[in-house]
């Protein structure tokens, strides 16, 4: 217990410190408040602008939800198809690979190009930047059954049916949390990757993405500033929810997602 | 007291369960593994096989569950294919196998659920097999909280839930320690005590071979093949007392030298 709180106050002496470091640049240095607002404005800012700030939180949170949820169910069925054999594995694998080494940033513009700008094309971008991991990692899952599992499953006389809801899917499950953890991750990056690009309708109103745009243009730097901490605390949430999920669903069999007993 | 064990089984039953008949098995590469192996098992024989590595001994559990195919030759088990007699056996591997996001109680019900026997059924099958084992109060346990030795159990009341009518043991307590071993050989015989199972046991110990079976096959290696088969004459129902008889250590003096022989031959052989 003691160790805990010392640990606690040292995260917030530490963090104190950096404001203190920030707020020091700007005075010995003169920095104008459009180049870096000091820690106090962007406060203020957070503060006076919550609502519109709260909107954004929400649009991007939206459109990096659905592409995630997304990339999970389109994921997992094409693992399901890698999963049959390894000839279907050595035709289209390659493909996943290159959803994963293109550049979001680059096929961006094609995006909005082909669905018009908007939520929609944003979710797509996300989706599209989440989809390899869950790939990846979902197909691993699914083979690497043990041999002597399917054995028993086999000796059983266990239909295909049976060997993969019983036995493959169970399996993948851990495997398909590394990769729903590296694609919440990437998700949001994804959203307002998107969002920069094609993040709204009308003008002033959209994704965090959008208004980090807007508020650039405008020079609202301490607005951005409130941006990039609202971006922070969403890609934070994300990671959180996320292993929430894992530990309900592992912790009472799986040992990656057991918590540690003794710290 | 040397009761003539091995003679009265064949006599009570005297058909022939698992026939293999020049069975030869070779892998991809051409590597012999077996050649022209003809084993008859009766009905009720506790048979082991023991051999220096690479003899083919867990290869013939393969052949014989159908899990793998054979080269040349022929298998039958209750005179039907390895395939279709699968319901009549149960396989227990080495390591427990166990599944680790299922409770005890979920994995013992495994065979039964793929079977599709109806829930209540299922329940009451399971509650007697915990008891059976020993394991009824670890029933919700998942299997990462158990020790070796309790998951070799579930294992076995897993293997045993289905009603075998032939058991197909592939080295199941190698990895334990040696008193969980010989707690589980005696718990093993007990259990075969009210239904007398077929086994065909895979085993790198003599001892084991001795203490559990009705018969030991001695197998060479490069390819593998039969070198002895020899008949342990020993009374059950044995117990732990039996390791401390002359007789029992006889017969595992005498299995050992075979199994020596076995292992020079192969040597010199190759």
């Amino acid at each position: 217990m003691k160790q805990k709180i010392f640990v606690f106050l040292n995260a917030i002496g530490i963090f104190a410190a950096l404001l203190l470091l920030w707020q020091l640049v700007i005075w010995l240095g003169h920095v104008p408040p459009f180049m870096l607002p000091s820690p106090w404005r962007v406060f203020r800012v957070i503060a006076e602008r919550f609502s519109s700030l709260a909107e954004s939180f929400e649009i991007t949170a939206t459109a990096a939800t659905f592409g995630l949820l997304g990339s999970i169910v389109v994921g997992v069925a094409i693992a399901l198809i890698f999963a049959q054999s390894r000839w279907v594995r050595r035709m289209f694998y390659p493909y996943t690979l290159l959803l994963q080494t293109v550049p979001i940033v680059a096929i961006a513009p094609l995006i909005l190009m082909w669905v018009g700008a908007g939520w929609g094309a944003v979710t797509l971008i996300a989706f599209i930047i989440c989809l390899a991991p869950i790939i990846a990692n979902t197909t691993q899952g699914l083979i690497s059954v043990d041999e002597n599992l399917i054995h028993l499953f086999l000796m059983h006389n266990a239909s295909r049916g049976q060997l993969l809801l019983k036995l493959r899917l169970r399996h993948a499950v851990p495997s398909l949390f590394v990769g729903i953890r590296i694609s919440a991750g990437i998700a949001v990056i994804g959203a307002i990757t998107g969002e920069l690009f094609a993040g709204s309708t009308s003008v002033g109103r959209g994704g965090l993405g959008y208004s980090i745009i807007y508020a650039l243009q405008q020079l609202q730097t301490d607005y951005l500033f409130a941006l990039i901490v609202a971006a922070t605390v969403l890609g934070f949430l994300f990671y959180f929810v996320v292993s929430f999920f894992e530990w309900y669903f592992l912790h009472k069999w799986h040992e990656s997602a057991r918590t540690p007993e003794v710290e | 007291m040397r009761g003539d064990a091995a003679s009265q089984f064949s006599r009570e039953y005297a058909v022939p369960q698992v026939e293999l008949s020049s069975v030869s098995k070779q892998y991809g590469n051409g590597r012999a593994i077996l050649d022209s192996l003809t084993l008859s098992i009766a009905k009720g024989e506790f048979v082991s096989l023991v051999g220096p590595s690479g003899c083919g001994k867990s290869t013939i559990l393969k052949l014989v569950s159908g899990l793998s195919p054979t080269t040349a030759g022929e298998i039958h088990v209750d005179g039907m294919s390895p395939e279709n007699a699968r319901e009549t056996m149960s396989f227990i591997f080495q390591e427990a196998t166990l599944l680790p996001w299922r409770t005890v109680r979920q994995n013992v019900g495994l065979g039964l659920e793929l079977e599709r026997v109806p829930r209540e059924r299922r329940h009451a099958k399971v509650n007697s097999l915990l008891d059976l084992v020993g394991l009824s109060h670890v029933g919700e346990a998942y299997p990462r909280e158990l020790s070796g030795g309790m998951k070799m159990r579930v294992s076995i009341a897993r293997a045993l839930a289905t009603g075998p009518r032939l058991l197909l043991m592939d080295e199941p307590f190698a990895a334990l320690d040696e008193i969980s071993r010989d707690r589980l050989n005696e718990e093993l015989l007990r259990l075969r005590e009210e239904q007398k199972w077929t086994v065909i046991f895979v085993t790198h110990s003599v001892a084991e071979a001795v203490f559990l079976s009705t018969r030991i096959v001695v197998l060479a290696s490069d390819p593998g093949r039969i070198h002895a088969d020899v008949a342990v004459d020993l009374a059950y129902p044995r117990t732990a007392e039996l390791r401390a008889s002359p007789a029992y250590e006889q017969k595992v003096i005498e299995i050992s030298r075979l199994l020596r022989d076995a292992r020079s031959l192969a040597e010199s052989g190759a």
